[in-house]
């Protein structure tokens, strides 16, 4: 079972924005709809390194601020002509917090 | 002997559980109730028509005293419970202890104030319950001003009851749409048009900072400084569980009294339910969930093994005239797919989310005869891979077989009428294809079908392919993959239209993605800007990275920041300013630009608006090196220095640059001005040039010296400085006007003739002078440093990371 930890208020978020979190294992982007939902994908297109981040979030997709590489929020998975993918996180919220994955914090002990 | 059964609350949750109660074993329990307020049950749904006078208290009694008195439930109304004491088994009102054997905690919820100056004066008042309703009523509010502050159901409904009694209501909610937790952007705009007709005010993205007023309630004041005038302040902006005498008695409470399954507190003994109680984390506020408590509840008091599992509830506005349903669970997942229909012109949004083929979140407005369908379906998670193609028309078109989606056009009779602006039907559309008008355009030429407001090209297109037998025919060269609607038709619409958002633009025309894409959203934001600049405000989130974030970003993710320099010209102050935020922060590399101006490389974004609170505090603002919008003004010398100037060409160079900067454009705009022939400004190749001469000065526009180089052409001569800005002014105006987004001025031009500009800024001197003020009045709102109000305390913090869990991982 995927154990959460609280990063910060909802509204600390823009929604259709994102805003980045440092972790041991590189920046995570954490992207919120315009209808509330939260996604965190590692900040980091496969194409040129662009932080996805900083990319117009339409719908449940992000668009690399650098090149246009567009992305689903839910896989991470390139849409599209191009062809690759990043790493999703689990996240969630919970009465107005945002939850994110235990694992972002702990693993920089093992590593 | 009967066991004593004690609740405390007669809410609608314990009123359905004594119901099952008292129908699976009268004779159980000898039964008190204790109720705050001075009454037993009544339907609290049903407060909004009381509110509005459909209604009144005796029609939405749900338990009478007759009633109370045939179950022999001892009635304590009015006397509010105090204490509750575990070791001994009583309960203590006002007036007085009552023991038990099983206790019921039904307190509910109490309204969330929100705590701002003014929040206790009188006529602030809160909307849960008779007490309330009466007093808005008794407040004679017909005519007076009224604002509720909370744009969520609550809030909605009593601003709509107020309205019917004649008031003047406002509503101020803080997010960006109403209902934001039922509704998306698209249905919550449909929703807030529908308002705007029944006369009530919206104001979204409103965070309320006080309430003003001397002995009672007189206005609302809002962050943004908008103040309404109140007679009546109704704060409906949420609730939270009544847990107080649950706490007192050390009951284990979280958010809400913690129940297991069974309804059980963390005392054997007792028990809660409904808005009161915490359930797995979870919360309740609407009504099916509750009933489902009662039915558990009321088998647990019998000893029956019964579990609470909390299903899906859908959700309805309980306005008249306002159609909308949601259901579903719109939280995190993964892998979802949306299914749009949008039909403008009567203002209908349906909108399914799926998942593995299953409907999981319903949205519709406008019509919502089919939303217990797809409830059905999402509740049963029927499989719709077979019907996916028409799911979205509803059960009517579900047959046996799997439909094709042009059924609905094929049966169509041939006198429908397609395009309602011309009054074109589906015979003559059928007509002109068979007659060989195979193409939109054809078609367009020869019937007017979809010619003049577009909004039912799809339809037309539809009904062209049934007429050609499902051959595929060419699309107009739509804006994006959302929309078949050229930029040319979405500028004229959404003028025409009145259209004043991105949803409304979305909604009106027919947008086919949720949220549109990285291509359109940037285009319709600037549409919006330049058509409705007073009105319109700037959605930041749909602006791309570097107009979003004032910087241009580079490569490794870091941004460059270049401050303005006024024609080129700077001091040794500002200088000294830029080299000491260089060396401050850390920039790697200082460029002198091409647009006469210094260029900081390799800044990090956390450290921006610290940067520029450092370089504001010397006088320097936003170089928008990075926006669609106006560049930079490139000046000679000219006559104040040099030998061979004829005119002060950095003067007006100066002049230009203060008069245009901060103005957004449908692309970039750069400016060169030349003190004589000699052109050292490189005035001939940019959107804007002007070779000053002895006689005056000579405008030239349309030039490009990027992908594509090209020399201006010649707009106007004038002896007049003044004339010559006007008609710059006027020129840079029609651009931002008329141009489709990223198209440089030398394309515009290209596409509407030099001629057809010149008629407008030079000959037409009325029409000049009415370009050039509308531009003074987008820059009144414009012409402003954007990093004042960024480098704030408040929105600085906005800029670094959310948080840093490498240090967590290090402690």
């Amino acid at each position: 079972m995927t154990i959460f930890v609280d990063i910060a208020a909802l509204d600390d978020i823009p929604p259709q924005g994102a805003r980045v979190v440092r972790t041991a294992q590189g920046c995570v982007a954490v992207f919120r709809t315009a209808d509330d939902r939260v996604f965190a994908l590692e900040d980091r297109c496969p194409h040129k390194g662009g932080p996805l981040s900083e990319g117009i979030v339409h719908g449940t997709s992000v668009t690399c601020p650098l090149h246009n590489w567009v992305f689903d929020l839910n896989s991470g998975v390139a849409e599209g002509a191009d062809e690759g993918m990043v790493r999703t996180y689990p996240i969630r919220v919970e009465a107005g917090r945002v939850l994110i994955s235990a694992e972002l914090v702990t693993r920089s002990h093992a590593a | 002997m009967k066991k004593k059964l004690v609740v405390i609350g007669a809410g609608m949750a314990s009123g359905r559980m004594l119901e099952h109660l008292f129908a699976a074993a009268p004779d159980a329990y000898e039964v008190t109730l204790f109720n705050g307020e001075p009454r037993g049950n009544y339907n609290r749904l049903m407060l909004s028509p009381v509110l509005s006078g459909e209604k009144t208290y005796q029609d939405i009694v749900t338990h009478d005293a007759d009633w109370y008195a045939a179950q022999g439930v001892d009635c304590r109304f009015g006397e509010p419970v105090v204490k509750i004491d575990r070791k001994n088994r009583v309960v203590y009102s006002n007036k007085g202890g009552a023991p038990y054997d099983a206790l019921v905690i039904a307190t509910g919820s109490a309204p969330f104030i929100i705590p701002v100056p003014g929040k206790d004066l009188p006529g602030v008042v809160t909307y849960r319950d008779l007490e309330d309703t009466n007093a808005m009523i008794e407040a004679g509010i017909a005519g007076k001003n009224a604002v509720v502050i909370g744009g969520g159901l609550l809030g909605l409904e009593a601003a709509a009851g107020m309205a019917a009694r004649g008031a003047k209501v406002t509503v101020i909610h803080l997010m960006g749409h109403l209902m934001e937790r039922q509704l998306d952007p698209a249905a919550g705009y449909l929703l807030q048009k529908d308002l705007e007709k029944r006369g009530i005010t919206v104001h979204c993205k409103g965070a309320t900072k006080a309430i003003l007023g001397h002995d009672r309630a007189e206005a609302v004041l809002l962050e943004d400084g908008t103040v309404y005038p109140a007679d009546l302040v109704c704060m409906a902006v949420g609730i939270r569980p009544e847990t107080r005498l649950a706490n007192d008695a050390h009951l284990e409470v979280e958010r809400g009294i913690v129940v297991d399954d069974a309804m059980r507190t963390s005392d054997p003994h007792i028990f809660s339910l409904g808005e009161c109680v915490e359930h797995r984390q979870q919360l309740f506020g609407l009504v099916a969930p509750l009933y489902d408590q009662a039915k558990v509840l009321a088998k647990t008091l019998l000893d029956e093994a019964a579990e609470f599992v909390p299903v899906q509830t859908a959700t309805k506005l309980k306005v008249t005239g306002c159609d909308l349903f949601s259901a579903g669970d719109f939280a995190e997942g993964e892998g979802r797919e949306d299914i749009v229909f949008r039909d403008p012109g009567r203002g209908l949004y349906k909108r399914l989310v799926l998942q593995d083929d299953r409907i999981i979140g319903v949205v519709m407005y406008g019509e919502t005869a089919d939303g217990n369908w797809f409830y059905g379906l999402m509740k049963d998670g029927t499989d719709i891979g077979e019907m996916r193609e028409t799911l979205i028309f509803g059960p009517a078109f579900q047959g046996g077989s799997r439909l094709d989606p042009m059924a609905a056009v094929a049966a169509l009779p041939p006198e429908a009428e397609i395009c309602g602006c011309n009054g074109v039907c589906k015979g003559t559309i059928v007509n002109a294809v068979e007659g060989g008008a195979v193409t939109l355009d054809a078609v367009r030429a020869c019937t007017k079908a979809s010619g003049s407001c577009g909004t039912c090209t799809g339809l037309v297109q539809q009904v062209m392919a049934f007429a050609l037998g499902g051959a595929v025919v060419e699309a107009p060269a739509g804006m994006c993959k959302c929309t078949d609607h050229t930029h040319e038709d979405v500028r004229r619409l959404i003028k025409s239209m009145g259209l004043k958002s991105i949803p409304a633009v979305m909604q009106d025309l027919g947008w086919k993605t949720v949220g549109g894409c990285h291509s359109c959203r940037p285009a319709l934001n600037y549409y919006l800007i330049a058509e409705w600049p007073l009105e319109y405000r700037d959605d930041r989130q749909s602006r791309f990275v570097n107009e979003r974030n004032h910087a241009n970003i580079q490569k490794d993710g870091t941004y460059s920041v270049v401050p303005r320099m006024w024609g080129g010209v700077t001091t040794p102050t500002e200088l000294r300013a830029i080299a000491d935020a260089a060396e401050k922060y850390d920039v790697p590399m200082v460029k002198v630009t091409g647009g006469q101006r210094i260029d900081l490389l390799g800044v990090r974004k956390e450290d921006l608006p610290h940067m520029w609170a450092d370089l504001n505090a010397a006088g320097l603002v936003s170089g928008h090196a990075y926006s669609k919008g106006l560049r930079t003004v490139k000046t000679c010398v000219g006559s104040q220095f040099c030998r061979f100037g004829t005119q002060d060409s950095t003067g007006l160079g100066i002049r230009l640059e203060k008069l245009l900067w901060g103005s957004w454009t449908p692309h970039k705009v750069k400016l060169g001005i030349s003190g004589c022939p000699r052109n050292c400004a490189e005035a001939t190749c940019k959107d804007v040039g002007v070779i000053c001469v002895d006689s005056g000065f000579q405008i030239s526009v349309a030039g490009a010296a990027g992908m594509e180089v090209k020399e201006t052409e010649h707009l106007a001569s004038t002896p007049s400085e003044d004339e010559a800005v006007e008609i710059i002014a006027a020129f840079v105006q029609l651009y931002r006007e008329h141009a489709k987004y990223l198209d440089r001025p030398y394309r515009w031009v290209a596409k509407v003739g030099l001629d057809w500009v010149k008629e407008r800024v030079v000959d037409d001197l009325a029409g000049r002078r009415a370009l050039a003020e509308r531009f003074e009045i987008s820059q009144s709102v414009y012409r402003r440093d954007p990093w004042a109000e960024h480098s704030t305390r408040t929105e600085t913090p906005r800029w670094a990371p959310l948080a840093d869990l490498t240090l967590e991982a290090a402690e």
